[in-house]
């Protein structure tokens, strides 16, 4: 594996859409459940552990080669809400063009024959990964990161929170966010053997219907 | 880039001439400048200009409401299915030069689903002074100013001003309210962009959009040459 292609895979400004979402943070300030960064912290470990947890088994999977076909149904199936299953989908869509332009590949070619509005965004990373020359661990880290750094970015600007306050909430997540990433690997491994149901199914569910509510806004700076 | 990929590939990637079955695809101009100059009036005005001799679509980016889109249904200057609003989240330069990817697929689905089609406008939400086009996303781009956000503005230049293929200097018909020196900021622009075209426009009175209108016909017939 290439460690500055990770880089490249997890920098926030690859161009993949991702500017434009704020993973639920934009719902959870106006509900006042985000007001500082103590409670940035407490959002992004609650996502952390839970669709975070299930992102990175997906993108895991994905880059050990696991059908994205039938990876993309168990994303579904572990997304209940329909705006969440939109907004993974449109983030997939964006992802496979910007891997596609970045790391050209057969596999993102069918990826994107087979998905022409996209795939859920994780099953869509881990392909990435694999094109990129990385591996299901890369794949699991980058999925982990993006989980907390998503929200953690829109809330500075949502809030005028301090930047260096979001960035240490980041630094303070980072060994549970190894963590997350070593089981994604280990589920993913079990995956291969033992098939798609070994997938985690952790699920938030005020993130799901945070995301219905958010959807509803006429007047909104994130799309979800 | 990606030129010998497109013709048998899933999907375009970016800036690729041609659509996947080979055809070529509409010529795109963004519309930028700083907030309430005028780009999506003069949005409305190309359309009613052009829709009856050209297959026409729009994109448009606002920050945070639809209203621009809202705007344009109303005025009904196109049928609904040839608009589309992309969500930008709180950075619109973001998405049209940085992160183009919302904005390609939502030029991509229009060629999809209403095309073919000669020419798609997409416009920005308003920003700020340096706020361009990506290559990878439009293939031409105006930068619309007005009288009334001051007449230092050519002068002060920054990337629109400087580069854009066409400066509009928009809402000629308030100058004489708000002391703006029309011949003053024209002497600016020439300075800032020599060869490069510029057009002052009211839309609030004859010739409108005129003008801007032919350089539109001009940069398609370029493009289809
Ligand atoms: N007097 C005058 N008003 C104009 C002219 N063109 C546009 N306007 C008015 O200026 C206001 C702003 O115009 P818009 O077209 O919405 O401006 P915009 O650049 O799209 O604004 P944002 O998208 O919010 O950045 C509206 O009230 C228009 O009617 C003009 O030539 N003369
Ligand atoms: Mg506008």
């Amino acid at each position: 594996m290439s460690r500055a292609a990770l880089l490249v895979l997890a920098d926030g400004r690859f161009p993949a859409g991702g500017h434009a979402h704020s993973g639920g943070a934009e719902q959870a300030v106006k509900a006042g459940r985000i007001t500082g960064a103590a409670s940035l912290e407490d959002f992004c470990r609650g996502r952390l552990h839970t669709t975070g947890l299930v992102a990175a088994s997906l993108a895991a999977a994905a880059a050990l080669g696991v059908d994205a076909v039938a990876l993309d149904e168990a994303a579904d199936a572990r997304t209940p809400s329909p705006a969440l299953r939109v907004a993974a989908r449109k983030l997939g869509r964006q992802l496979m063009r910007a891997a596609r332009a970045t790391w050209p590949s057969a596999e993102l070619d069918d990826l994107a024959r087979r998905f022409p509005k996209g795939a859920h965004q994780p099953v869509v990373l881990g392909v990435a990964a694999r094109a990129a020359g990385l591996g299901a661990v890369d794949a699991a880290h980058c999925a982990a990161y993006e989980s907390v750094s998503g929200p953690a970015s829109a809330t500075v600007r949502l809030l005028s929170l301090d930047p260096f306050e979001a960035t240490a909430v980041l630094a303070r997540l980072a060994p549970e966010s190894d963590r997350v990433a070593d089981r994604a690997v280990e589920a993913a491994r079990r995956v291969v053997d033992g098939g798609i149901d070994e997938l985690p199914a952790g699920s938030a569910p005020l993130l799901e219907i945070g995301a219905e509510v958010h959807a509803a806004w006429a007047v909104r700076l994130f799309a979800s | 880039m990606h030129l010998d990929h497109s013709h048998d590939g899933p999907s375009a990637v970016s800036a690729d001439a041609h659509r996947p079955d080979g055809s070529r695809r509409a010529l795109r101009i963004g519309l930028g400048g700083p907030v309430g100059s005028g780009k999506t009036a003069t949005v409305a005005a190309l359309c009613r200009a052009l829709r009856d001799e050209l297959s026409l679509a729009v994109v448009t980016n606002d920050i945070y409401t639809r209203e621009d889109a809202e705007f344009l249904l109303r005025e009904a200057v196109l049928p609904p299915e040839r608009i589309t609003a992309v969500e930008t989240g709180a950075c619109p330069h973001t998405a049209i030069r940085d992160d183009i990817s919302a904005n390609l697929e939502a030029v991509e689905d229009l060629e999809d689903e209403v095309g073919p089609l000669d020419l798609i406008l997409v416009e920005s939400g308003g920003d700020n002074l340096t706020a361009t086009f990506s290559k990878g996303l439009v293939d031409a781009q105006i930068f619309v100013i007005d009288v009334a956000g001051g007449d230092d503005i050519p002068r002060k230049g920054g990337p629109g001003v400087t580069t854009a293929d066409l400066l509009v200097v928009n809402k000629t018909d308030l100058a004489p309210y708000v002391g703006s020196d029309l011949a003053r900021m024209a002497a600016d622009a020439k300075a800032q962009r020599a060869e490069l075209p510029v057009v002052f426009q009211s839309l609030r009175s004859e010739p409108g959009v005129r003008d801007v209108a032919d350089w539109v016909r001009a940069q398609l017939a370029a493009w289809t040459a």
